[in-house]
């Protein structure tokens, strides 16, 4: 890829003695799209914050092309935000909230007028400069808020959850009208999010983060395939985590059964989690079966069934495309590329177990605030 | 139950206003005897015109009024701004120690307020006659300045924060994201703290009584002295003026509450 653009070293954080950034190591590249992904509090809106300039790390710096810029004010830093609720001034119209950096750094009129109005046109509001604040739907406020940060043509645009307050179908436009303004403007972004599936489809790279440390950094694939722990695994989509032991490369154990796999480079017999996807499983007749369970639970969800299998008295999420009645056996077969090996961790043993899946319950936790700081 | 209520309401207006009503029937009047209707007429206005100690007075009145709510706001609006940019454990000890003036009794106000001045005046500076002007303007500012505080705070509070940090990062220093973005939103409750500020300072009669000197007397200050003697009904005309001014500027701060109102509700029905 491109150049450095942004390094943090060392960022720590804290408030009233409470540790909210650990240590955080991590440098953008230019151009780059690049994502904090984490549940609430775990430090990824305050990252942001200090790369815009409204905190100050308590230990650590911020480096931007090379200079070190911890005690630059915001109004100095090439970087505009777009605000979790848009910040738009509800005393000024839609023209003049985009105008209001240029106006401020004193651009001659006929400027303003040519860079205001580009820039409606690319945020699809075109004809909309006179309206007031509060006569825009949500999404049209979402527009302008990007727009006015972009007028500026800064070098990184920071989004914090910009899409947190529009609906779903909303959401996925807005999405893809990001990324394309990103790829059009060729402008660093770095965006914060909750959701995963947004994090997946947009970056060009992802930062997991939780309890204010940084659980892995990669590209979306490899975040999603090659998950480092057990937080990972279980906050990108949905993991099956089990305990094993690593016998030698390629070689597996668990559930009393040596199974291929494609990982290397564990001690001997070294304790391992063992992560299988949902979608991964192939369900097979009880006897051509590795494993023989019986489905406790199923979960109509549009492109396929959630089924809960049991097996030995641990509980296993199987996405799957035929239907299986509550109470059926059935077999699956692992194949060796089906099968991660990770690590223990601090996290090993909290996540991947099903046991008390319910499938409202998970839809109810996914959407709980996520109000940070 | 909804008719008691209906003539609750109407009993507490009429005893709300009818001294207003009286006095304003009063200022019409021929005779001089306020027991008596004896014929309208707009003489009584048109001598407080003819008199000049009274336009004088008047005119006190009004210079110290608006000099003291200008100022006041000024001042009231920084610190509103300074307090709520305070940490909350200290925010709130602070915001009771602004509100006690309010309660205190305004002849404890007027009196401390004095003596602080006269030992100031002759044992610090020297001055035979420590009380002028400058000493009312002072305590005016003094006493108007909770209010201020008392308006804009609550507009502080309902201000998005980000809306500040947004200015900055679009280019503002702290002070032009003040005059940007901070003053146009707070605006209503600039407005309505200097109006009540200036009504304050208008018909405030103890504390100027002890702080003013004898080179400049506001009008309520002069027609306390005229209670001793019989009042001369251009004075009813005089106050009837005073009182629809005073009216006039609550209905303002009302109409610009109410407007306020409802653009923060649309704005909170699109959001």
């Amino acid at each position: 890829m491109s150049k450095e653009l942004i390094r943090l070293r060392d960022l720590t954080m804290e408030f009233d003695g409470e540790r909210i950034l650990d240590a955080i190591n991590l440098y953008i590249n230019d151009h780059e799209f690049l994502t904090l992904l984490g549940p609430s509090g775990c430090g990824k809106t305050t990252t942001l914050r200090i790369i815009g300039g409204f905190l100050t790390p308590t230990a650590g710096t911020v480096t931007f092309d090379g200079k070190v810029i911890n005690d630059v004010p915001p109004y100095q830093r090439q970087i505009n935000t777009v605000f979790q609720r848009y910040a738009l001034f509800p005393h000024l119209n839609v023209f003049d909230n985009i105008a209001f950096g240029l106006r401020v750094a004193k651009l001659p009129k006929d400027e303003i007028n040519e860079r205001v109005n580009k820039m409606l046109e690319i945020v699809s509001l075109k004809g909309y400069g006179h309206r007031s604040i509060s006569a825009l739907s949500g999404g049209q406020q979402q527009r302008v808020a990007i727009a006015r940060a972009l007028v500026n043509q800064p070098k990184v645009l920071l989004l914090d959850e910009p899409l947190g307050a529009l609906d779903l179908r909303l959401r996925k436009d807005m999405q893809n009208e990001l990324k394309r303004i990103q790829q059009a403007m060729g402008i660093t972004f770095i965006y914060v999010t909750h959701d995963q599936e947004e994090a997946l489809s947009m970056s060009d790279t992802v930062v997991v983060m939780d309890k204010g440390r940084i659980q892995q950094i990669g590209k979306p694939e490899d975040i999603y395939n090659e998950p480092k722990n057990a937080f990972v695994a279980d906050f990108i989509g949905e993991s099956n985590i089990l305990d094993g032991v690593m016998l030698s490369d390629f070689k597996v154990k668990f559930f009393g059964r040596t199974f291929t796999c494609v990982d290397k480079g564990f001690e001997p017999n070294e304790p391992v989690d063992v992560v299988i996807r949902p979608e991964d499983i192939d369900i097979v007749a009880p006897e051509e079966g590795h494993l023989v369970g019986t489905v406790t639970s199923v979960t109509f969800k549009g492109l396929n069934y959630d089924i809960i299998v049991e097996f030995k008295g641990f509980k296993w999420l199987i996405q799957t495309t035929d239907f299986h009645g509550v109470g059926s056996t059935i077999g699956i077969r692992l194949n060796p590329e089906d099968i991660h090996i990770m690590h223990k961790s601090e996290y090993s043993g909290m996540f991947g177990d099903y046991s008390s899946y319910s499938a409202e319950y998970d839809e109810l936790t996914e959407d709980a605030g996520d109000e940070e700081e | 139950m909804k008719h008691l209520n209906r003539i609750f309401t109407i009993l507490i207006f009429i005893f709300l206003y009818i001294p207003m009503a009286v006095l304003i029937v009063a200022s019409f009047n021929v005779g001089k005897d306020i027991t008596e209707f004896e014929g309208f007429t707009l003489m009584q206005y048109a001598e407080v015109f003819k008199d000049r100690s009274l336009l004088t007075l008047l005119g006190n009145s009004l210079i110290v009024s608006i000099l003291a709510s200008v100022i006041a706001t000024v001042f009231g609006t920084v610190a509103a701004v300074g307090i709520s940019g305070l940490s909350p454990r200290l925010r709130k000890p602070v915001m009771a120690l602004t509100n006690i003036p309010m309660t205190n009794p305004d002849i404890v106000t007027g009196v401390s307020l004095s003596l602080l001045f006269v030992f100031i005046g002759s044992q610090m500076l020297g001055q035979r006659n420590s009380l002028t002007f400058w000493t009312l303007l002072i305590a005016h500012i003094t006493f108007n300045l909770p209010y201020v505080i008392l308006n804009v705070m609550p507009k502080l509070h309902q201000m998005d924060k980000s809306l500040t940090e947004a200015a900055m990062d679009l280019g503002c220093t702290p002070l032009q994201s003040f005059f940007k973005v901070t003053l146009p939103e707070i605006m209503p409750g600039v407005i309505s703290g200097a109006i009540m500020a200036f009504t304050m300072s208008l018909d405030d009669f103890v504390i100027s009584y002890f702080v003013t000197g004898l080179d400049f007397i506001t009008l309520p200050v002069e027609i306390y002295n005229y209670t001793k003697k019989q009042i001369q009904p251009k004075i009813y005309a005089m106050f009837t003026m005073l009182f629809l001014l005073i009216f006039v500027l609550m209905v303002i701060m009302n109409l610009l509450q109410l407007k306020n109102d409802k653009k923060q509700a649309k704005r909170g029905g699109a959001a």
